[in-house]
């Protein structure tokens, strides 16, 4: 028999668990009892029955009517076994619905016929084609709530089928259906004598089953080299998962990135015969002839195929899930196959709406959008184009603890020299970390550490300002600092001649690097400056991430925009610092009025 | 690539990155087929080897045959062999079986507090002396940040949210709708210090899996799950108050597959044995939120 992972998608409250359910009940695939549970719980919390209960298992689910977490359901046809994943629609849970798509090899997109085509039916539509999901089948649902009109089901089909040409998504099929009252669904309907189509049932029996990509050159990240010398074993396995290709006893290999190579002695297995043969999809391991120095994250090829890429530049296509904008400067860590290598966003390219396919230009990337980015990694990997090699051209960004995003490798680019920027001697990571996150220290002061860079012509009022500031600040029990330039001149950076050529960036690098330090204190720090201009904040932004830097310019003229505030002179101390509460309040810098 | 290959390589792969991500790794071993299958996936992943330690959290209610066959199998396949307790309420009998509590109250008596207190380190732990073949208090109390376990997600329906590698806080708390992303074989494996993360690796499987693989590999399970002779036998192992037989006449890994398959269970939930689920709507839900497996 064979194995099928299907994932259903599509909006909020457009019926993708009353379908599975339905399906599940009507293919006779539900344990005893199960169903009769269901309506009891119903009637007992005088809820009508719905199919939808029988997925949305979490107490929360059935309380709010929607789908939190993609669930996992099994059934069988004669043909093969289903695991059915059912995606959350709502769109605060795409990074759920992404979770749920990933693992699956064909996927079923429910519309609402009522309601018609809507954000997240487009969105994940276009997710389902960067996953590299080719086999969709598009459920035109709740037919029965626009009694059956075939207009109506064709209208819908057509506005859509218009969408998924624009991503390169032909469907299999477009099928009226109604979950709740289970037309099409595992039955042809009385109801829709004009459609001729399949089933969904039938229809999941006609997707291709992929098959794993045996044929395609040799690739094994390695996840570890082990020696187990208890009980004498002797034996360093080099073990991974073997991603595309075959793999025999006496075949040369080449470890990449380094390009090491030697020799296949034998392949190793625990309970069965050692096999002479390996190939894709095979959580392998293997001893090597002669013992070279090879680690986790290598990528393992055979002599004589196609190589993988080598490079520390990559033009990528991401969407992004974390709930701070994905932006350059800041660090972030890439996961490819079992590398995991630090970055930084060298060029956001352009910005997609998933949504409505806007691309525009920006230096952010917003929560759930999709972006092509140039990324700088800190050193070279191996990878292939995902074009070429989907199995290892395709990635994960961390930011921090957390999975913020994914994406596939679009290019290879050439190493550069590194732009004049980053040849700053800049610190990033302070060599020892305190075990108090952060997070902690706000909660505790009840403020975020930021700085607050009061910028702009001499005379203005920048010191007055920056005074009142801290004096209010103060009297409200933050925790505050204000660091005028003068101290930067007479102490840290009294060292610095007046005349050298360095002054004007080394001074600006050790006030950065004393502000870190505060910041990582917990501190609201506030100084002042005169004239920064884009290129010194985004110096200053290289030590500290954006969303711990706020910005005010004080004078007419900002110059370049950029900066967060903008106030034309400080004619009234109480104004100018209310106005600078306002934006600190916005961003969460401080949490309560006061 | 045939199923059950195809659910052995997945999670031979996922338990190679928790070795790889985890300094202080360890796995939950109930006893039970789905914990066994678990182990000897374990010894697939690293070639006869389980490196990293079993932790069996004994209730002192497990059927007799349960510990005998721990031990057993612990000292045959070299295995790190630890067990922790609820010494307090075991003293004080609160349980369910002494009628001082609830059957839900009862597991978060001896298995969840436990669980928790001994993978935090907190409680002591008894650790498998192989020289001598005795528990012996444990001096290691560094907390565990990495815990296997071989829940699977046909089980019962909070399960089937599950991710594979499923973060907890401080308090074991499962945050269902903060979950993180996982895809492409891509796992959350970077947390914050005080936190840690539950691994997940027989998700995929299903009742019939479990036993086809066991068939399969041969794998020694405790003999409480066949008929002993008089027509009953244990579809699922927990504690003996709280775990009924059913009744079957299936005398070996076979004969099981068949009733599942075709016969009397094809169509019967797996833990219907298991009293403590039927307490409250959502009750397994509400235990495993606060830590429950």
């Amino acid at each position: 028999m064979e194995d099928m992972n299907i994932v259903i998608v599509g909006h909020v409250d457009h019926g993708k668990s009353t379908v599975v359910g339905r399906l599940l009940a009507d293919t006779d695939s539900l344990p005893e009892g199960r169903l009769e549970q269901v309506r009891e719980t119903c009637k007992r919390n005088a809820k009508p029955f719905e199919y939808a209960f029988l997925l949305d298992a979490l107490k929360d689910e059935q309380a709010q009517g929607i789908t939190i977490d993609a669930a996992r359901c099994f059934f069988k046809t004669r043909l093969r076994n289903y695991m059915i994943i059912d995606a959350p629609g709502h769109v605060e849970f795409l990074k759920n619905m992404v979770t749920g798509a990933s693992r699956a090899e064909a996927a079923l997109l429910v519309i609402d016929a009522a309601e018609g085509i809507r954000e997240n039916t487009r969105r994940h539509g276009y997710l389902l084609s960067m996953l590299g999901i080719r086999q969709v089948a598009v459920l035109v649902n709740k037919m029965d709530l626009v009694a059956y009109d075939r207009l109506r089901f064709e209208k819908t089909v057509q506005e859509y089928a218009d969408f998924l040409k624009r991503i390169g998504i032909i469907p299999s099929a477009y099928i009226p259906t109604s979950g709740m009252e289970g037309d099409n669904i595992a039955r042809h309907s009385a109801n829709t004598p004009w459609f001729t189509g399949r089933t969904v049932l039938e229809e999941l029996d006609h997707f291709q089953s992929s098959k794993p990509p045996v044929s395609q050159p040799f690739r094994m990240p390695v996840q570890g080299v082990y020696k187990f010398t208890r009980k004498g074993d002797n034996r360093r396995i080099i073990a991974g998962t073997i991603e595309s290709g075959r793999l025999q006893a006496g075949e040369e290999v080449v470890f990449y990135p380094s390009g090491k190579t030697s020799r296949v002695r034998t392949l190793e297995g625990f309970n069965r015969e050692t096999p002479q043969c390996l190939e894709a999809g095979w959580a392998a391991g293997f001893t090597l002839e002669e013992q070279i120095y090879v680690k986790r994250g290598d990528l393992v090829c055979k002599a004589g195929e196609p190589r993988p890429r080598v490079t520390s530049r990559v033009k990528v296509n991401l969407f992004w899930l974390g709930k701070e904008p994905l932006v350059p400067k800041k660090e972030y860590v890439l996961k490819l196959g079992t590398a995991k290598m630090g970055f930084r966003i060298e060029e956001i390219v352009r910005v997609l709406d998933a949504a409505t396919l806007q691309a525009g230009k920006r230096d952010w990337v917003a929560r759930h959008e999709v972006a092509e980015c140039i990324l700088k990694l800190k050193k070279a990997i191996a990878f292939d184009q995902a074009w070429e090699l989907a199995q290892t051209g395709r990635f994960v960004i961390v930011d921090r603890y957390e999975i913020a995003g994914g994406g596939i490798v679009d290019e290879a680019l050439e190493e550069q020299p590194a732009p004049l920027r980053e040849r700053l001697p800049l610190r990033h990571e302070p060599g020892e970390k305190s075990v108090i996150l952060p997070e902690e220290r706000a909660e505790r002061y009840n403020q975020r550490a930021t700085l607050i860079v009061i910028t702009g012509p001499e005379g203005v009022g920048k010191q007055t300002l920056a005074r009142a500031l801290e004096k209010k600040l103060f009297e409200e029990g933050k925790i505050v600092y204000f660091w005028g330039t003068g101290n930067v001149l007479s102490g840290a950076s009294a060292d610095l001649g007046k005349s050298a050529n360095n002054r004007r960036p080394e001074q600006l690098r050790r006030m950065t690097e004393v502000a870190r330090i505060l910041l990582d204190a917990g501190v609201i720090l506030i100084i002042t400056a005169a004239e920064l201009s884009p290129e010194d904040l985004a110096a200053i932004r290289t030590v500290i991430e954006a969303g711990r830097i706020e910005t005010v310019w004080v004078g007419e003229e900002g110059g370049d925009s950029g900066y967060d505030l903008q106030i034309p002179a400080v004619n009234s101390e109480e104004t100018a610092v209310g106005a600078v509460k306002e934006l600190l309040q916005d961003r969460g810098v401080i949490f309560k009025a006061w | 690539m045939e199923h059950l290959e195809k659910l052995e390589n997945t999670s031979v792969h996922i338990l190679r990155e928790a070795y790889a991500s985890f300094k202080n790794l360890c796995m939950l071993w109930s006893i039970g087929k789905d914990s066994t299958v678990l182990l000897w996936l374990a010894r697939k992943a690293f070639f006869g080897h389980v490196p990293f330690p079993l932790i069996h959290i004994d209730t002192h209610y497990k059927i007799p045959e349960m510990i005998q066959y721990r031990d057993r199998l612990a000292l045959e396949w070299k295995l790190d062999m630890i067990y922790g307790e609820n010494r307090e309420a075991l003293d004080q009998k609160q349980t369910f079986p002494d009628h001082r509590t609830t059957r839900i109250q009862c597991c978060k008596n001896l298995k969840t507090e436990p669980l928790k207190q001994v993978l935090s380190g907190a409680w002591p732990r008894h650790r498998l002396n192989h020289d001598t073949g005795k528990y012996e208090l444990d001096r290691n109390t560094e907390p565990f940040t990495g815990v296997i376990a071989g829940i699977r997600a046909d089980e019962e329906g909070s399960r089937s949210k599950e991710r594979y590698f499923s973060p907890r806080d401080l308090d074991n708390t499962w945050d269902i709708g903060e979950q993180p992303p996982e895809f492409w074989n891509q796992y959350k494996t970077d947390f914050a210090p005080g936190t840690h993360i539950r691994i997940h690796p027989l998700l995929d499987w299903t009742e019939v899996d479990i036993w086809e693989y066991i068939g399969k590999e041969k794998i020694p399970v405790v003999p409480l799950y066949f008929d002993q002779g008089d027509g009953r036998r244990y579809r699922s192992l927990g504690c003996a108050p709280c775990t009924n037989p059913v009744e079957s006449t299936a005398k070996n890994v076979g004969e099981i597959v068949a009733e599942l398959k075709s016969g009397k269970f094809s169509r019967v939930a797996e833990r219907s044995g298991r009293a403590q689920d039927k307490e409250d709507g959502g009750g397994l839900e509400e235990l495993r939120k606060q830590g429950y497996m």
